[in-house]
């Protein structure tokens, strides 16, 4: 029995990375805190560079818990709908040549979100990685991780529950 | 709460880089309540589709609103910090109305302070978002003024 060759390389990148960017441009609000995302297969890794505009304290300076809460919830919400969109790029479903933002599932809805912030967020470069614990019909539960210079010492954590968006079978 | 030190609220929070970004108006401030409005704004959208505001900027605002809560209470903390705030998020914002947020300091200990806070947009009866928050409380050092 044959298997089917491998595909190359770069159109396996170019249809995920298409697919994820679509993703990003859908959510006006990622541009304005311009946060960015890197791609290791499956795995995202949100990235929010330092802008003088996310300070909340001039005086030490930190970043604004408002920014913090704003940058791990689009982690949150971006981890969680790519991995439910993951199956449908890899499977075809979702054609990479004809994504657009208005052609992808609709977001989930936060029903809640918790923050709890652990350290100072320093005037440099964040962090963050979203783990979706539990990802039902309905409802899903995220939490998110975010640090500035150490993987281990975390400045901020926060859990989010979604309504998932109706699938249409 | 005079109206000195309610000024000076007003010229610090409205000082802050991120609340700039995001238009915060200081609506009132005395002893313990803020009231904080942010107005609707397409780069802060969440979903195209619909056009509503995304809850990180819904966030901001709850948080800087709950941290002006803390300072304007009378137990005349130095600074705060938010330790952990959740949002519940009770219905979508309707595009291209201001969100307004109301919050309220009731509770503070040496060292830590609970505030409630809740944001509507024009109508009243429905709040948008409910948020609780625990904040730190830095005090002048005894002996110095």
């Amino acid at each position: 029995m044959r298997r089917p060759a491998p595909e190359p390389v770069q159109v396996v990148k170019q249809r995920r990375d298409a697919a994820l960017g679509a993703l990003v441009k859908g959510l006006p609000f990622i541009q304005f805190l311009g946060v960015e995302f890197d791609r290791r297969g499956d795995e995202l890794t949100a990235i929010l560079p330092y802008s003088e505009k996310l300070i909340g304290n001039p005086l030490l300076p930190a970043l604004h818990g408002g920014a913090t809460a704003g940058f791990l919830e689009v982690t949150a919400i971006i981890g969680l709908s790519w991995s439910y969109i993951w199956d449908d790029i890899e499977s075809g479903k979702i054609d990479p040549t004809k994504v657009t933002p208005e052609r992808l599932p609709r977001m989930p809805k936060t029903i809640d979100f918790t923050v709890d912030y652990l350290r100072t967020g320093l005037p440099r470069d964040a962090y963050a990685r979203a783990r979706v614990n539990r990802s039902g019909r309905r409802y899903a539960s995220v939490h998110v991780e975010a640090w500035q210079d150490n993987r281990a010492r975390l400045f901020a954590q926060a859990t989010g529950h979604f309504l998932m968006p109706a699938r249409d079978e | 709460m005079d109206q000195d030190r309610q000024n000076l609220a007003r010229q610090f929070i409205e000082a802050i880089p991120y609340a700039k970004a995001l238009d915060l108006r200081l609506e009132a401030i005395d002893d313990g309540v803020a009231v904080i409005s942010m107005p609707y704004d397409e780069r802060m959208v969440g979903d195209p589709s619909t056009g509503v505001i995304h809850g990180g900027a819904v966030s901001a605002l709850m948080d800087t609103c709950s941290g002006a809560a803390v300072m304007s209470h009378p137990t005349m903390a130095i600074a705060t910090a938010t330790i952990d705030l959740r949002i519940d998020y009770m219905r979508s914002a309707t595009p291209g109305q201001r969100i307004k947020t109301r919050a309220e300091c009731y509770h503070v200990t040496r060292n830590v302070a609970f505030v409630r806070a809740t944001a509507f947009d024009d109508d009243d009866a429905n709040p948008v978002a409910a948020a609780t928050g625990a904040f730190t409380v830095e005090r002048a050092k005894e002996g110095k003024s």
